[in-house]
């Protein structure tokens, strides 16, 4: 049983970061290791103007959003967690003037890193736009350590 | 069509910057393109609306992706005279260190450019380039 509150978490989200207060990128679903959020189409983030096709890099701010979600919701108490990589796939482009949804699943959390896959779709699950897999680092250092100083020549 | 004359008049004006305007997204992000020696330069400005983390604050990692694969892309257009914006096949994002909600900067270098696919390797890094805070590889579907 996750120890997060899925709804204190989208709402925590859309009102502390700032990127996803502006894109209005919205936590539809969240819990158990899993999270689902929503973005609505918008002319500002179209990355080919001849079709009106989102840019590939939307689709990544939301896929790595929903992967945090589903990071938080598998641990047993919110920690800091850090993006380490993610691979993305583009199956096909993103209809335009559709509902972007993005749903992420963490299968696996080691004492350093989870494991996250995700997909990205406009109206069917079975037909995604784009496919993820990512990991993360948990408990990253929310303050930089200071590193020690170059000993200099006496 | 429109798409078209913008690349063709950033590259005849040598102002890569006419490119940018012609897509919604770099300009919402307020990429600016600069032509150097080593090729394109793309800079993103810190701006508050796109932090990630306000703790840290850090921009979000989805920025960082968008930010390198928009430099692979603008590098691709400027470099091999293509026509329209090549499609993203595959990309795969390593961040290296958390990036602050400063200046930011990412170049790219194009591995391999066949006839129906490019490769792309992208680095972004802050005030030392030596230190990058992401990098990413790509692949890219030429039309």
């Amino acid at each position: 049983m996750s120890g997060v509150d899925p709804k204190l978490i989208g709402k925590a989200m859309l009102e502390h970061v700032p990127h996803i207060r502006e894109l209005g990128l919205e936590l539809t679903d969240a819990g158990n290791g899993r999270g689902t959020m929503r973005l609505a189409y918008q002319e500002r983030l179209v990355g080919d103007p001849e079709t009106g096709v989102l840019n590939g890099g939307v689709i990544t701010t939301v896929i790595d959003s929903v992967c945090g979600v589903a990071v938080q919701t598998a641990l047993r108490k919110p920690i800091t967690i850090a993006t380490l990589d993610l691979r993305i796939d583009y199956l096909r482009p993103s209809t335009p003037g559709k509902v972007l949804i993005a749903e992420a699943e963490c299968y696996k959390v080691t004492r350093h890193v989870a494991f996250v896959r995700a997909r990205a779709w406009n109206d069917d699950p079975q037909h995604p736009v784009a496919h993820c897999v990512g990991t993360f680092m948990l408990g990253s250092p929310s303050v930089r350590r200071p590193r020690p100083k170059p000993e200099t020549a006496a | 069509m429109k798409l078209l004359h913008a690349i063709e008049t950033a590259r005849a004006a040598g102002d890569p910057d006419r490119f940018v305007e012609a897509i919604p997204y770099f300009r919402f992000l307020g990429l600016k393109l600069r032509e150097t020696p080593q090729g394109l330069l793309c800079i993103l400005p810190g701006d508050t609306k796109l932090i990630g983390n306000p703790l840290l604050p850090a921009l979000h990692g989805g920025v960082v992706g968008a930010l390198l694969e928009a430099a692979g892309i603008s590098q691709l257009v400027w470099q091999s005279g293509l026509q329209t914006v090549p499609k993203t096949i595959t990309i795969t994002v390593d961040y290296l260190r958390s990036a602050r909600p400063v200046e930011t900067f990412a170049q790219g270098i194009v591995t391999r450019q066949g006839r129906r696919v490019a490769n792309v390797r992208v680095e972004a890094w802050q005030e030392d380039r030596s230190k990058p805070v992401a990098a990413a590889h790509a692949h890219f579907l030429l039309q």
